[in-house]
């Protein structure tokens, strides 16, 4: 552990701080808390908000794995594992399924999340209706009120003009039927993950300084139309490597000819699959 | 297929990093830089990270910018992800900037004044012809010295407010807020907007300043003063119950004099705009007591039409460490993201060129 520096680097007081917001949020779930986000050693964007949550939940006893893009081994997720590693001193895992805390950006894992564990998503933008709306004082008032219609006047002229809603990422969900959210930029083939999962989500917004929460077994609804229900989409592929039919797939350019292959995202399942099948074989 | 899953991002980082280091320190049969030939000789630079660092240390500064490889803004983020972990001893009492032992002193809007206009060291009347003896490195004749006089200099903002010609500021003495503990949240009164503006980027406070003056919000404004130089900061220890003296600080004050012509409640008079910054900073001292006049439109009631006066525009945008944070990390992977774009574009586009088959099918 890195001397000088408090546990998990934040001082206590800055944790209670965080907690507290935490709790707020995890009451209201889906609602937007302000919080008093630090400067972090790293850069505002690289997911500040996250490693403060993050480090505001972590114990010594707790098992940390890091996730970009659902890969352990992008820069970044080696980055801020390195990080707590170094503050917390923390043992750290890529296996999904033997962490207790795990902090991801732009992916939920392929392994379903357990009770007991906690998700913490890093977040660019907290604010689902930045898009329609920029003021967040006018978005803070949209929200108290429930008054959503932006939202779904976007999506009906999506289907109006492309027969589809355009949203491939961060795609809005209801949290609880109360508060529209923004899950971060996973892709929606993630979204249905979140609905009712037993672990704790939390996502933190450093630079935006808001925490918001969905606590276990909450309702998390993708906004849709009767005649135009919720679907998610995946590249209709096999995992180059594990032949997975169902796993969210990364499309990787092997050639300057228009080659290429599919593999799973998330590099733990791909892997646990991978060594299954050697195992059978 | 000579695919392997990417490996090996932390032997790359540590990689990166050594590279970095030989690239800062350049080719070593040049003589290193010292942290106090910055602190020395590159002030502006060194005053300006830490206006924008919000940390009053030269030397931290001077290493910053050091480590920096002279990038301002990292220097600034380096410096403020320091000052975060540094533990609060007290609050100083404010400064008190009509007592400033004055380097520099200039007023726009009156010819003489008590205490004299002070030219001081400024670039305002060299001629910018490159100086190739300062590449020689041959050293400046002595500046010439004479005993100051001691004469009061009091500020223009008192001399105009005697008059009643200058809005009176509301006196304050509650405790002002504190954007780098709590969350910036709307509507944002004049202490927290300042504390923004004086941590705000320079170059985006000088072309909002600007904007102003070219009609986006047009302000009117005449430097009633700027001054720069050294002021005391006193702080009350709770065991001692008195001010003391904790050391002197050079900042650079600006008092921007605007015309207002009256509203249903205030007699036509002339209103303030203000800066202050650490160190030598006037063209940002400048640019932000612009910037803090627009932002008090509503409060005037004049018609908020230009970015200069929405603050929320300009609070949420003039943090430059935020700023570079979230625009460099686009460079973050994103290839999940591309991936689910990638594959609703082929949707739509096969979709739109089944309609169009369909069509020409029954044309």
């Amino acid at each position: 552990m890195t001397e000088g520096y408090n546990f998990a680097y934040l001082d206590e007081q800055t944790k209670r701080m965080i907690r507290r917001a935490l709790l707020k949020a995890v009451a209201v779930p889906g609602h937007q808390v302000p919080f008093g986000s630090r400067e972090m050693p790293l850069p505002y964007g690289w997911g500040t908000g996250g490693i403060q949550v993050t480090a505001s939940v972590l114990g010594p006893d707790d098992t940390l794995k890091v996730i970009d893009q659902g890969a352990d081994d992008t820069t970044n997720a080696v980055s801020i594992r390195a990080f707590f590693a170094r503050v917390a001193g923390v043992a750290t895992t890529a296996r999904t399924a033997e962490a207790t805390v795990i902090q991801t950006r732009h992916r939920i894992p392929e392994t379903p999340l357990t009770e007991g564990q906690i998700i913490v998503y890093q977040v660019p933008q907290p604010e689902p209706l930045y898009k329609l709306e920029p003021s967040r004082a006018a978005t803070r008032r949209l929200h108290a009120l429930s008054e959503y219609g932006l939202m779904h006047v976007k999506l009906y002229e999506d289907i109006a003009r492309f027969g589809h809603i355009s949203i491939a990422y961060d795609y809005p969900v209801m949290v609880n039927g109360r508060y529209l959210m923004a899950p971060s930029p996973i892709p929606a083939f993630d979204n249905p993950k979140m609905h009712m999962m037993p672990a704790l989500q939390l996502f933190g917004a450093g630079r935006e300084k808001r925490i918001y929460a969905v606590p276990p077994y909450t309702a998390v609804r993708s906004l849709d139309f009767e005649d135009h229900p919720f679907r998610t989409t995946r590249a209709p592929h096999c995992c180059e490597l594990c032949g997975s039919d169902t796993s969210y797939l990364d499309e990787v350019v092997i050639d300057d000819r228009g080659g290429r292959i599919f593999v799973c995202s998330d590099t733990d399942y791909c892997a646990e699959r991978r060594s299954t099948q050697q195992a059978a074989a | 297929m000579a695919y392997v899953a990417v490996k090996g991002g932390e032997k790359a980082i540590a990689n990166a990093h050594a590279w970095l280091a030989e690239e800062r320190r350049g080719d070593t049969a040049v003589s290193e830089l010292g942290t106090d030939q910055i602190a020395q000789q590159l002030t502006i630079a060194v005053d300006r990270v830490m206006g924008e660092g919000s940390c009053y240390d030269r030397d931290l500064a001077a290493l910053a910018i050091k480590q920096a490889r002279g990038d301002l803004i990292e220097a600034a983020f380096l410096l403020r992800a320091y000052r975060t972990t540094l533990p609060r001893f007290a609050h100083s009492a404010p400064i008190d900037t009509a007592a400033m032992r004055v380097r520099r002193r200039v007023s726009a809007t009156y010819k003489d004044l008590p205490g004299g206009q002070v030219l001081g060291p400024t670039f305002d009347y060299t001629h910018r012809l490159l100086d190739f003896a300062l590449a020689a490195g041959t050293a400046p004749p002595p500046a010439p010295q004479a005993e100051a006089d001691g004469a009061p200099m009091p500020l223009v903002a008192d001399i105009l407010g005697h008059e009643g010609l200058l809005q009176r500021e509301t006196r304050s003495d509650e405790t002002p807020r504190d954007l780098t503990r709590e969350p910036l949240q709307f509507p944002a009164e004049r202490d927290l907007r300042l504390q923004a503006l004086a941590r705000g980027d320079e170059g985006f406070l000088l072309a909002l300043g600007y904007s102003t003056q070219r009609g986006y919000g047009s302000n009117h404004p005449f430097v009633g003063e700027v001054r720069m130089g050294e002021v005391a900061v006193e702080i009350t220890p709770p065991e001692l119950g008195f001010p003391i003296d904790i050391g002197d600080i050079t900042v650079t004050e600006c008092d921007m004099v605007n015309q207002f012509a009256g509203s249903k409640t205030a007699p036509p008079q002339f209103t303030r705009g203000y800066g202050l910054v650490f160190g030598h900073a006037e063209r940002k001292a400048m640019a932000m007591s612009l910037v803090d006049r627009a932002m008090r439109a509503q409060e005037l009631g004049e018609d908020v039409t230009a970015p200069a006066q929405n603050v929320e525009f300009v609070l949420y945008h003039c943090d430059n460490v935020e700023a570079t944070g979230f625009v460099e990390h686009l460079k973050l992977p994103h290839y999940v993201d591309f991936q689910s774009e990638l594959e609703t574009i082929r949707r739509m586009r096969a979709d739109a060129m089944a309609a169009r088959e369909t069509a020409e099918a029954g044309e």
